[in-house]
């Protein structure tokens, strides 16, 4: 079968990260360790295991990262090679007690999948994103299904996957509306995910939201299905990116360098200058910044934005970034993540994450996100539309593997 | 040989490209043919000794005050209010009529003995002005005489220890203003009357007046029923602070008002050609605008800025009248008129004008789009009495490169209220209610209205306001040679060339419209019959 193969090829690796750095995201992929080849199929590791056929598989902008060489090397350890990438998964089962249904992936390679009992305190509890073992068990070392030699992932026709890791499709909900469920579920984690300590965006609160790409604009529907900020400000760069902002729910929206003279208008708040009439920080601020960039430059304006007391909740994948921290000590802000999802904590009581993101992508339609399809055979261009989505007026890119399953049939 | 009146000039085949301002820069432009041009007056003679003429005026008032040497006396409180930077446009050559003025009263108080003097820049919500432009205004002795000492004063419509409420005008009008001028024994309030909007009630009621004050006359509803600005007697915002101009009387505030008038010599040697008639060019005339055009063509935008606010204007004192407010203003207006009134006949269907750099909000400062919509619809649309130059449902063809871009020390609440406000509506009415309150009360504006140098919160909205009359009457406005993202912001639609503005304006006026540009600066009033 045809997948798409990351290998562990160092100087490609590094070539790839030149290429990135020279030409822009993406554009290191002709050169780096993603290759276009015929694989046999991932053998299943062990009981519970089925396969997956997948349907649509999105391009993610931690797979961006990864792509260009940007990752952190705290994944070195919680990665196996080579990896097929993809886990935003839509595709149909062979085997199990799900047999010839639809469903989407929830990637997390947690106790469960990997075959570990008890499970860890995380995994007992629902919340499958913190397990404490992810490096272990009868699989390979793998914090998701795409980043795991064993299960194979979403970037090729088929892969293997944990009947505890499946959700079924409900027949109404198209493809594309499907493989918008994983987003929307790391979304509305970050919205609700705050719940347990009391610290979630609601009543009233005001809050920004940077970065409107996939996962920025996930957020911002998702704060307004799920929590109930008083003032809700959407930080996007692009035209398209801005009109879906404001259709999904945002009160304003402004351009990255209006964020600061946004928020201290909305807050009233005092500001401190940079000189020539500029804001350096406010003295002030937002109650909650939902940082869906994850760069240094995205969490230095988290910090000149958010209130003394205020939250910061990374959503954006980050690297390495240098960062000046004396705001954040001195002003006691918290620096909250976001990564995946488990079990989510509302006032009806603990729901699985992924459900409330398939509400999610119902009532918001975030089908509408998904602005382009690709093969597999042109991955290179798929991928460069992906890390350009914003300036091209697109938000999810997508590979469509139901052309290349149906070749493989005949 | 007398200075010539304004005059209407009718563009036929032979008549040359007329001269258009753009912002930093020239355009000429040739309008067709029956096309009219609005040209000011030429500039009447100035006083042969003006300082004299000033202890004239101090010893001769008019109405029913005495000189104000008899009003002098050892252990009173005097307080000279000035116009601030606003006035006049562009800055004029020193000696400044408002040093010439201050001294002579200054002189007066000091052999009166009074030695409780206090001078204050009548800021109303304007920007604090700086210490050199400070001396430019009054000169270098008064300065030093005065701001060492904490004497000179600038009006801080935020500081509620030094505000008076004085009470309600029948209206419902609250008069809140300088506590030191309202205490005072006297108050000299000493005015540039560049236009006829200047001066009268308004000087003291606007000019020492809080937010709280201000907001009876500084709205929209007040806008759109001043018909014009330049016509007191059917404007509301004179009305209204001719109405608190009584009540402050009422209260016992004495005031002693001196206005002063300028003709309109406006431009330097260099730049003579701008206040000439097309066809009278000279060689030198036609050298200069040449020189100039082709090396503004080259010059960086913020360079040329720079080189156009060092302009200083070589007006001259035309008349000075002081005593009681009313009959000083009528005397004024007088002059004004004497020198920027021009008879046209008849409304066209398009007026074309061309937008200078400066308006009286940037000074040394940037015209942004705010002050471009509001020095086009506010000030030139409202440079009539009568009736307005174009007809009700006309279009209004302004050129200017309308940048976006603020001077972010001057104009911070400008910034958030083109990004946030006009983004969200251009609606008068809507914005007034749903955004006024907040952008007046913000703290942060407030902070830097009074400690640094910038604009109050709630300035830019009356810069919009400004506009109410022209934006109720006019079926369209054009911008010609306008950054095209900021013209619309401004819900204004924009045009590469005046030909492209007047097809557009067709559209809204059908074809053959009558067109009438107005030539200016220098300053003129159509008299619209």
């Amino acid at each position: 079968m045809k997948a798409l193969v990351f290998e562990r090829q160092l100087a490609r690796f590094a070539a790839s990260r030149v290429a990135a750095d020279l030409a822009g995201s993406g554009h290191g992929v002709g050169v780096g360790p993603l290759e276009l080849l015929e694989v046999d199929p991932p053998a299943l590791p062990g009981a519970g295991f089925v396969r997956v056929t997948p349907r649509l598989s999105g391009i993610c902008g931690s797979d961006l990262a990864t792509l260009d060489g940007r990752s952190s090397r705290y994944f070195e350890h919680l990665v196996s090679f080579p990896f097929v990438p993809g886990h935003e998964v839509v595709g149909d089962v062979a085997g199990g007690a799900l047999d010839g249904q639809r469903v989407v992936l929830e990637p997390v390679l947690g106790c469960e999948a990997r075959g570990l009992s008890p499970l860890c305190a995380a995994c007992a509890t629902g919340q499958k994103g913190r397990c404490e073992r992810i490096a272990f068990g009868t699989i390979g070392a793998g914090l998701q299904t795409g980043y795991c030699a064993d299960t194979g992932g979403g970037w090729s026709a088929g892969l293997v996957a944990h009947e505890s890791q499946l959700h079924p499709v409900p027949e109404h909900l198209s493809d594309e509306a499907a493989v918008m469920i994983e987003p929307a579920a790391c979304a509305v984690h970050a919205a609700l995910g705050g719940m347990e300590s009391g610290h979630t965006a609601t009543g009233g609160q005001r809050v920004v939201v940077l970065g409107a790409g996939t996962l920025g604009l996930c957020t911002v529907a998702a704060l307004r299905a799920h929590a109930l900020p008083g003032v809700l400000v959407a930080v996007a760069k692009h035209p398209e990116q801005r009109r879906l902002s404001r259709l999904l729910g945002a009160d304003h929206v402004v351009e990255p360098d209006e964020v600061v003279r946004a928020a201290r208008r909305l807050t009233g708040s005092m500001a401190l200058p940079a000189g020539g009439g500029a804001i350096e920080r406010l003295t002030g601020g937002v109650d909650t910044v939902f940082d869906c960039v994850g760069s240094a430059a995205s969490l230095e304006t988290s910090l000149s934005v958010v209130r003394p007391g205020g939250e910061i909740v990374l959503v954006g994948m980050p690297g390495p970034v240098k960062l000046d921290l004396a705001p954040l000590w001195q002003r006691e802000v918290r620096l909250r993540g976001a990564y995946a999802y488990g079990t989510e904590e509302t006032p009806a009581g603990p729901r699985p994450t992924f459900d409330l993101a398939r509400d999610l992508v119902e009532s918001a339609g975030l089908d509408r996100l998904v602005s382009g399809a690709y093969p597999l055979e042109r991955y290179e261009e798929a991928i460069a539309h992906a890390a350009q989505a914003g300036r091209r007026g697109s938000v999810k890119i997508v590979f469509d593997l139901r052309r290349t399953r149906a070749k493989e049939h005949l | 040989m007398s200075p010539r009146p304004g005059f209407v000039l009718e563009v036929d085949r032979s008549t040359p490209p007329t001269l258009f301002w753009h912002g930093e820069g020239f355009r000429l432009e040739r309008l067709p043919a029956g096309s009219r041009v609005v040209y000011a007056p030429e500039p009447l003679a100035a006083l042969a000794d003006p300082d004299a003429e000033i202890r004239r005026a101090l010893e001769h008032p008019l109405g029913d005050s005495a000189p104000l040497r008899s009003l002098l006396r050892p252990g009173m409180r005097l307080t000279i209010a000035f116009d601030d930077v606003s006035l006049p446009l562009p800055p004029m050559q020193a000696p400044d009529v408002r040093q010439r003025v201050v001294e002579a009263v200054l002189d007066l108080a000091a052999e009166a003995g009074v030695d409780d003097v206090v001078l204050i820049a009548a800021l109303a919500l304007h920007r604090r002005m700086t210490d050199d432009e400070l001396r430019h205004a009054l000169g270098e002795r008064v300065f030093n005489a005065f701001a060492p000492h904490g004497l000179l004063w600038q009006h801080d419509a935020e500081d509620p220890t030094n505000l008076v409420l004085l009470g309600q005008t029948d209206q419902g009008e609250e008069v809140e203003i300088n506590r030191r001028a309202a205490e005072s024994d006297l108050l000299v309030y000493v005015n540039i009357n560049l236009v006829a909007m200047d001066g009268g009630h308004k000087s003291v009621a606007t000019g020492l007046a809080s937010y709280r004050s201000l907001r009876h006359h500084h709205n929209v509803r007040t806008m759109q029923n001043s018909r014009s600005f330049m016509d007191r007697h059917h404007s509301e915002l004179h009305s209204s602070n001719w109405r608190m101009g009584q009540l402050i009387a009422k209260a016992g505030v004495k005031v002693f008002q001196i206005e002063t008038t300028l003709n309109t010599d406006t431009f330097p040697e260099q730049f003579r050609f701008l206040q000439r008639r097309e066809w009278e060019w000279s060689l030198r005339d036609r050298a200069g605008f040449l020189a100039s055009s082709k090396a503004l063509e080259r010059t960086p935008p913020e360079l040329a800025r720079r080189i156009f606010h060092s302009i200083r204007a070589p007006h001259q004192m035309t008349s000075v009248q002081a005593g009681e407010v009313g009959a000083v203003h009528e005397r004024t207006l007088e002059h004004v008129h004497r020198q920027q009134l021009v008879q046209v006949e008849g409304q066209t269907d398009i007026l074309t004008m061309g937008l200078p750099f400066i308006c009286p909000y940037n000074v040394n400062s940037i015209m942004n789009p705010i002050l471009v919509a509001c020095l086009g619809l506010g000030y030139f649309f409202n440079l009539y009495r009568g009736k307005p130059l174009v007809r009700e449902g006309g279009v209004v063809i302004m050129s200017h490169p309308t940048p976006w871009a603020f001077h972010p020390v001057h104009h911070p609440s400008y910034i958030d209220f083109f990004e946030q406000v006009l983004a969200e509506t251009t609606d008068l009415f809507e914005i007034e209610a749903k955004y006024e309150a907040a952008f007046a009360t913000d703290p942060w504006y407030v902070h830097l209205y009074r400690t640094s140098y910038a604009y109050h919160g709630v300035h830019p909205f009356y810069m919009w306001y400004w506009c109410a009359h022209a934006l109720a009457h006019l079926g369209k406005v054009i911008v010609v040679g306008g950054d095209r993202a900021a013209v619309r912001r401004l819900g204004f639609s924009p045009a590469t060339t005046l030909s492209d503005a007047l097809e557009m304006a067709e559209d809204v006026v059908g074809r053959d419209p009558t067109i009438t540009h107005l030539h200016t600066p220098p300053l003129l009033i159509a008299d619209v019959t």
